[in-house]
């Protein structure tokens, strides 16, 4: 096959990830609750994904206060945007790649 | 590695999230229907009950006590179509959640609901203060006018139908403003028959 799976990024490889990931392509901010409802996941799990991914620099964290309580909201980044329509044409090319 | 029907369904997957987290798709296709038929219950209670005939009184100013027809009753009507429609639309959305395995309250419900809120509380003020100056000929019109306008603008939010419901009520309630004798007819024609037609289409389209 001459499809390269090199253009599939690490990052994108755990369904959760690319989940955030699809969340933040449509919203501007979500904060770590909303996220948590969306994807269904436990505070741990969803905490871990996205430390990975702001490691990679996808996604950023803008901290604010709603009233005394700390509000955690995320975005995602510009590098985060290419990468995650990158992933996407990738996964199209190799899904038609496929079926021919 | 993956096989193509994991990345069929990842993608899926990714689409459901998009829109799950962009867009508010408890709304009842039934909700629709039953807010069509209050509609059509409440014009008719309206025209040959209360005898509300907006053509006749046409544009007077003037004193409440000297209308025809009792404007307390016509409130009161109004409002008890209005409570009975939200609350049914409510439920049924509420019991669609629940089916779908989502929440009524998510992240979009909040920014529906206030992209509704804003033109129809204009329009709210606006009846209020025309009715406290007597002005009453363009009630039923002016309703659906601000209607439609919170349907076209909340349209981004929840399926793309609710947009042209707009549009369709707006064009009723300027008709039913400039032909004042019709307006009842295009209160009834815009808050029943089209709620019915949209609420089915919706129903067969994303219910079944």
């Amino acid at each position: 096959m001459k499809i390269s799976i090199n253009s599939l990024h690490k990052a994108f490889e755990s369904r959760i990830r690319l989940g955030i990931m699809s969340a933040l392509a449509v919203n501007d901010m979500l904060d770590f609750n909303t996220l948590k409802d969306l994807l269904d996941l436990t505070d741990g799990n969803l905490a871990s994904h996205l430390k990975a991914l702001e490691k990679e620099a996808f996604i950023d964290v803008k901290k604010t206060f709603v009233g005394r309580k700390p509000n955690t909201r995320y975005f995602m980044t510009k590098a985060g945007r290419k990468a995650f329509e990158d992933h996407l044409k990738a996964l199209e090319k190799l899904i038609r790649g496929m079926s021919e | 590695m993956k096989e193509q029907k994991d990345y069929i369904r990842d993608i899926a997957e990714m689409r459901s999230i998009m829109e799950r987290s962009s867009k508010f798709l408890s709304l009842s296709g039934w909700a629709g229907i039953m807010a069509g038929i209050y509609a059509l219950c409440g014009a008719y209670i309206a025209h040959q009950t209360l005898d509300f005939r907006p053509g006749e009184q046409g544009y007077t100013t003037g004193n409440a006590a000297e209308l025809p027809f009792s404007l307390q009753h016509l409130i009161l009507l109004a409002l008890a179509i209005l409570i009975l429609a939200l609350g049914t639309a409510i439920f049924l959305s509420g019991q669609k959640a629940v089916k779908r395995g989502e929440k009524l309250w998510n992240p979009v419900t909040p920014q529906l609901l206030f992209n509704l809120a804003v033109p129809l509380a204009a329009g709210g003020m606006l009846i209020i203060i025309l009715i406290s100056k007597g002005m009453i000929g363009f009630l039923a019109p002016l309703t659906l006018l601000f209607y439609g306008l919170a349907l076209y603008n909340a349209g981004k939010f929840t399926y793309e139908e609710v947009k042209s419901m707009g549009l369709i009520q707006i064009g009723l309630g300027l008709i039913g403003a400039y032909f004042v004798e019709y307006s009842l007819l295009c209160w009834a024609l815009g808050f029943g028959v089209v709620h019915i037609i949209y609420g089915i289409y919706m129903h067969y389209r994303y219910e079944r």
